[in-house]
């Protein structure tokens, strides 16, 4: 990704995934007088400080008040602005859904949305704080586009992205650390384009945010303890989504595994099914995220662990897939 | 500055006008909102015909002042306006509400020129408007930005929420007005959800509040007037609470919760049509006693 901000590896153990995204936005406010960070009482939480150090005339704070803060985006918006809202991943997708679908994304404004504390890495904070379901609420609206960062470099490539493109971004990041993926920001990130972090050619894992580094773990180990050849997308575009990488994956692969942390209801497990049915293609189908009910209180590892989206669930999912056999189809190539 | 006795009677003969057709939009349509329309065409009428700096040729520039119908059902009148403006082809009003129209009972401000916001879903225009007037003095223009809200409509906190970030930033350079029509689908405010004390609130909140007659065009004027003048100064918003008539100048319907949504018929539009005529021929000989 040229421009923007850049960080080294240093950074990646010492400094907080949100803590990127605001060192990235100050890089982006320091050269453009027209983009704006809003916040709802989280400027703290969700890593605002260098913006306060450079331009504190340019951060909005509107309390305690998500509702208010889409609203007075979707007004910035229209007005010339390219506001960054940041908050808390339960409530930008929750607590002020109607402004988000009808002053966001109706209006196809170009306001981004940095939802922070994804899925369950707050998750000592109890399921008022989890964001198990903002997936699936955000992936349903039209013409936003929807993305879920791996680490620091693929949050700063992101938030560049979303300040380079036009229209309603929402970038999905953890609180605190996530594991480093990449050795650099210079891997190839594109929107809508997922990333081949292992090759492989019996089974594909479909993974986004924290569950990418599992899976690649995961991939891995299993290439040296079983043999295996497992093949591990870093889909961090949930929409719009990759479609070509994941029939490829059908094609190539005939099996097929997605892991987030997210509810199997409606995310990215749901976004590549919808694919594969559309395809008219079948193949081994396993959905790895939490199961239909509210997650339990936790470290997040300790919660992936349970709800099997780390390394060893994902290893034992492959297993299971693995064993799952294909008749002969003479026309397989011929139908697409 | 006062309303001269022309004036007045020039935007007293557009608020007929503008009444007629959106009497007559709800007849094309079938039915409509008309209740609400009504209560609020008197402001509609002095914001397009008088106060906002805008460009009919240039709707999207961005030095304009922007108007934000929070209440976004009232846009059987608003489109009546905006067409009559020449924002958008008259014509264009003969397919409101009906299938395959850009006009549908919520105008999409991304499909009906003029329309500064997308609404209908009540509660959204104010945080809206907050945006713009921020964004104005982030970018060190000097638009100023108009608001309206019904009153039931205050029922949704997230009105409150904005008046919080209009004072907190003094935002003066946002004027609100509040249609105080005193009636919801459901029936008198005061039955369904009482505002009342509804100014002590809006002081409260830190609005400059100003009471008017919001049917009666030259206490309009006055008002905005005021709001105008402290707006270069940033200091407390201020709030114009109108209090008005649903259906105002339908004498049958004016004030009745029921003509929220109404059916219209011919012999009703006939009707209609000739307590409008009454109406406005009051509405001039009060222009002619009290102006100056």
């Amino acid at each position: 990704m040229a421009g923007g901000f850049v960080y080294n590896a240093i950074d990646q153990t010492e400094v907080a995934t949100a803590e990127i995204y605001g060192k990235a936005l100050a890089d982006i406010m320091t050269k453009d007088p027209k983009v704006v960070a809003i916040t709802a009482d989280l400027a703290k939480s969700t890593k605002l400080g260098d913006v306060l150090k450079i331009c504190p005339e340019r951060v909005i704070n509107v309390g305690i008040a998500e509702q208010d803060m889409f609203g007075v985006a979707a007004g910035m918006a229209r007005a010339g602005i390219t506001p960054f809202l940041s908050g808390f991943s339960a409530f930008t997708s929750m607590r002020a859904c109607d402004q988000l679908h009808t002053d966001i994304c109706y209006q196809n404004v170009n306001a981004k949305i940095i939802a922070t504390h994804a899925g369950t890495s707050f998750g000592q904070a109890g399921s008022t704080h989890h964001a198990i379901v903002d997936l699936a609420i955000v992936r349903a609206m039209p013409n936003i586009t929807l993305i879920v960062p791996a680490d620091g470099y693929e949050t700063a490539n992101a938030v560049n992205a979303a300040y380079e493109n036009f229209g309603p971004y929402y970038i999905r990041i953890n609180r605190g650390f996530d594991r480093v993926l990449y050795d650099s920001q210079d891997y190839g990130f594109e929107v809508g384009k997922a990333v081949e972090l292992h090759e492989g050619t019996d089974c594909t894992v479909i993974a986004c945010g924290s569950c990418v580094f599992q899976a690649r773990e995961a991939a891995k180990f299993l290439e040296s303890a079983d043999g295996l050849k497992v093949r591990v997308l870093n889909m961090h575009t949930i929409k719009p989504i990759d479609r070509d990488a994941i029939i490829k994956a059908v094609l190539e692969t005939r099996r097929i595994i997605t892991v987030e942390d997210h509810s199997i209801i409606g995310g990215l497990g749901s976004a590549v099914a919808e694919v594969v049915v559309d395809s008219g293609k079948a193949c081994a189908f396993k959905m790895l995220g939490h199961p239909d009910k509210f997650a339990p209180i936790g470290l997040q590892e300790d919660i992936m662990s349970e709800v099997g989206i780390d390394a060893n669930g994902i290893i034992a999912a492959v297993r299971e897939v693995m064993n799952k056999d294909f008749e002969e189809d003479d026309n397989w190539d011929d139908e697409f | 500055m006062p309303l001269s006795k022309q004036e007045w009677l020039a935007l007293e003969k557009k608020a007929y006008d503008l009444r007629k057709l959106t009497l007559q939009t709800t007849m094309w349509a079938g039915s409509g909102h008309i209740g609400g329309g009504l209560s609020i065409l008197d402001l509609l009428t002095v914001l397009y015909h008088k106060y906002l700096n805008i460009k009919v040729d240039d709707p999207k520039w961005e030095d304009r002042d922007r108007f934000i119908l929070s209440k976004g059902h009232a846009a059987i009148a608003y489109a009546p306006v905006l067409c009559d403006k020449g924002f958008n082809d008259v014509e264009m009003l003969k397919t409101f509400n009906l299938s395959g129209s850009k006009m549908g009972m919520h105008l999409d401000s991304n499909k009906v020129v003029g329309v500064d916001a997308s609404t209908g879903s009540l509660g959204h225009g104010a945080s809206i408007a907050a945006g713009t007037a921020l964004a104005a003095r982030i970018l060190g223009k000097d638009y100023l930005t108009y608001i309206a809200t019904g009153d039931g409509e205050l029922g949704e906190g997230s009105n409150w929420e904005a008046f919080m970030t209009m004072n907190h930033y003094q935002l003066s350079n946002c004027i609100v007005f509040i249609d105080r029509n005193h009636c919801m689908i459901d029936g008198p405010t005061e039955d369904v959800m009482k505002l009342e004390p509804l100014k002590d609130k809006l002081v409260a909140f830190g609005f400059n509040t100003i009471c008017v007659d919001g049917n009666n065009i030259n206490e309009l004027c006055d008002a905005i007037d005021a709001a105008i003048a402290r707006s270069k100064e940033k200091c407390a918003p201020t709030c114009i609470l109108m209090d008005t008539q649903k259906g105002a100048g339908i004498k049958s319907i004016a004030g009745d919760y029921h003509c929220h949504y109404m059916a219209i018929d011919d012999d009703t539009f006939a009707k209609y049509s000739k307590e409008l005529e009454e109406d406005y021929n009051a509405r001039v000989a009060r222009a002619e006693k009290e102006g100056k």
